[in-house]
């Protein structure tokens, strides 16, 4: 795993809107085939760095590296076409639009010629149904079918294949898990650690840290737009990371304080 | 019913295209039904005054046909999220600029009808800026058109010609091309039924078709995914003001005059034939022939109906109680669309 290269870098980040400070002095990295889950409460600036490596805001001092060179995102577009995909919680797919519809919104596969190009469905169905399926889920084998009849899981999944499909090699997945069930969050662990094998580099944003665990190999503890922790797999328990995330204030504690007032 | 869906499920979902399922789920479904109830029941409180003769049923065709031309347009800004009731002052606003300038001033038709077409795109242009660049609502900002452009053509109207309406005789070939009866249909039935065609392709086979329902499906995530959201909204708005216009040029050239009052009639009908023609309010879904098929029921109801002995002054209770059971069937169809095919668990 050491050998693998070092894909993102973030080297002394700062970010602040105006006089307020999000993001103090950021330092990570994250290789191929690796999942390094950023953790953090609410409010912790878990967004605003995403953002950040997303291209949607420019770091205010620092500087980020892609491959170790340092590059200067000028919208999310930019940073789309280095390789950096932003999937949602429900992010690029339509609800009313069909499987294959919605994988290829935007880069559409076109047969025929001058105006009269025609969506190739067949085509579009072809592939979409195949990659989907590669990750797992064996469920779709009609691209016809809408998106809205999927499961939250299966939706993050189509996201996930479709990022990797158009040449992903980054994959910032902000909280997947966040509104899904036990069984559906097992899902898209399973195709976290899909696209991990396939040689990405996937940063993994969630306060469940139960789910950070299953699939991170290396984890970031992020406490008011600094980096509180930065450690790897097995070098803390569960119950610490859960510390370290409510502010270095202990869980016992916490636990202790709601008992009282309840 | 449901017998006919089981069935479908069973069935191999790679199906011929025209499989009964395909055709149930098909989201156009409910505004066929909807129009074929409707008929039944005209046709068979007008089958001895003539509903179901030629006359009478060119007469709701070319009613139909002026709502239908700017209907599709404005389905599609409702498919891509957006409203548009500019409309109601654009056809007269169009309508008084052929006029006006072919009429009094004399300008040849051809060179007329292209500076109403620019005229037309301008308000357009005007709206799909005013909405992408102010994130203002749509409704609100083609409301304010709407009045303005309704304004203006007054005054102006007034100053160039000192009525609120002009009259003027096409030529004979573009008379025959734009405004003729033929077996009591209207110039204006054919030129729907084409634009239908036209923009059928383009809603449902070009790939500009899949980004309409992007848009209106998530705008943030069409973005993300490459689409240019405002440059199509823009040409959508663009889109429905033109045809907005060639509709008000088909009514100078049926009938040899142009009125400037503002069509509010036409606001309503065009968003009820869309929301009855199954276009979702809040976007992301629709079909060019539920819009079709909405418009025509429509005109069954608002025109047929005095070819039957249902009483006239009912035909806008039956709207509003079409309009409620469509929104809510509307509904059921996108469930049942949703739904289907899911019954196969492998996990």
């Amino acid at each position: 795993m050491s050998d693998a290269k070092t894909v993102l870098e973030l080297r002394n980040v700062d970010k602040s809107f105006g006089p307020i400070d999000v993001l103090h002095s950021i330092d990570l990295s994250v290789r191929a085939g690796e999942v390094l889950c950023l953790l953090g409460d609410n409010g912790a600036g878990k967004s605003t760095l995403i953002k950040t490596m997303a291209g949607v805001h420019a770091p205010t001092r620092g500087e980020i590296l892609m491959d170790d060179k340092p590059i200067n995102f000028t919208g999310p577009k930019a940073a789309q076409e280095a390789g950096i995909a932003c999937v949602h919680q429900f992010g690029g797919t339509f609800p009313l639009m069909s499987i294959s519809r919605s994988f290829f919104a935007g880069v559409e596969p076109t047969k025929g010629w001058g105006p009269f190009k025609v969506f190739d469905r067949k085509k579009a169905n072809d592939i979409a149904v195949h990659e989907v399926r590669n990750f797992g889920i064996t469920r779709i084998e009609d691209g016809d079918r809408l998106v809205g009849g999927l499961s939250g899981g299966e939706r993050q999944s189509l996201a996930i294949a479709r990022a990797v499909y158009f040449g992903a090699r980054v994959l910032i997945l902000d909280e997947p898990t966040a509104a899904l069930g036990v069984k559906q969050s097992a899902h898209v662990l399973r195709i976290v650690n899909e696209a991990k094998r396939r040689g990405l580099a996937v940063i993994f944003i969630t306060h469940q840290v139960m789910h950070a665990l299953a699939v991170g190999d290396h984890f970031a503890v992020l406490i008011r737009g600094s980096i509180a922790a930065d450690f790897k797999k097995g070098e803390k328990t569960r119950e610490e990371i859960a510390d370290l995330m409510a502010g270095g204030e202990s869980m016992a504690d916490l636990e202790a304080k709601v008992g009282i007032e309840a | 019913m449901s017998d006919t869906i089981q069935i479908a499920k069973n069935s191999k979902p790679k199906a011929s295209r025209l499989s009964v399922g395909e055709l149930m789920r098909s989201p156009a479904m409910g505004a066929f039904v909807g129009m074929v109830l409707v008929f039944c029941i005209f046709a068979a409180f007008g089958f001895h005054k003539n509903f179901l003769s030629l006359a009478g049923i060119a007469n709701w065709m070319n009613f139909a046909s002026m709502i239908g031309i700017v209907a599709i347009p404005v389905g599609f800004l409702m498919i891509a999220g957006e409203l548009d009731i500019s409309v109601g002052a654009i056809m007269p606003a169009s309508a008084m600029t052929l006029g006006i300038l072919c009429g009094p001033y004399e300008l040849p038709l051809g060179l007329g009808m292209l500076i109403t077409f620019a005229m037309a795109a301008g308000i357009g242009w005007i709206n799909g800026i005013l909405v992408t660049r102010t994130q203002v609502p749509s409704f609100i900002v083609t409301l304010a058109t709407l009045f303005a452009v309704g304004g203006l053509t007054l005054t102006l109207s007034v100053i160039f010609v000192n009525r609120p309406q002009v009259a003027y005789e096409a030529p004979e070939l573009a008379k025959a091309l734009l405004g003729d009866r033929y077996f009591g249909f209207r110039a204006s039935v054919f030129w729907w039924i084409l634009l239908s065609a036209a923009l059928y392709f383009v809603l449902h086979k070009s790939p500009w078709g899949n980004w309409i329902f992007a848009v209106g499906g998530d705008a943030e995530s069409a973005r993300n995914a490459g689409i240019p959201v405002n440059r199509l909204k823009i040409s959508l708005f663009v889109l429905s003001a033109l045809c907005t216009a060639f509709a008000g040029m088909l009514q100078v050239a049926a009938f040899n005059s142009a009125q400037s009052a503002t069509n509010f009639p036409l606001i309503f009908n065009t968003i009820i034939a869309c929301v009855v023609g199954g276009v979702l309010l809040t976007g992301g879904f629709g079909t060019l022939i539920g819009i079709f098929f909405g418009t025509m029921t429509l005109g069954v109801v608002q025109q047929g109906i005095g070819y039957t002995d249902i009483d006239r002054n009912l035909s806008q209770l039956i709207i509003g109680v079409m309009l409620l059971a469509a929104v809510l069937m509307n509904g059921t169809f996108q469930k049942l669309a949703t739904s289907w095919s899911t019954s196969k668990k492998e996990d």
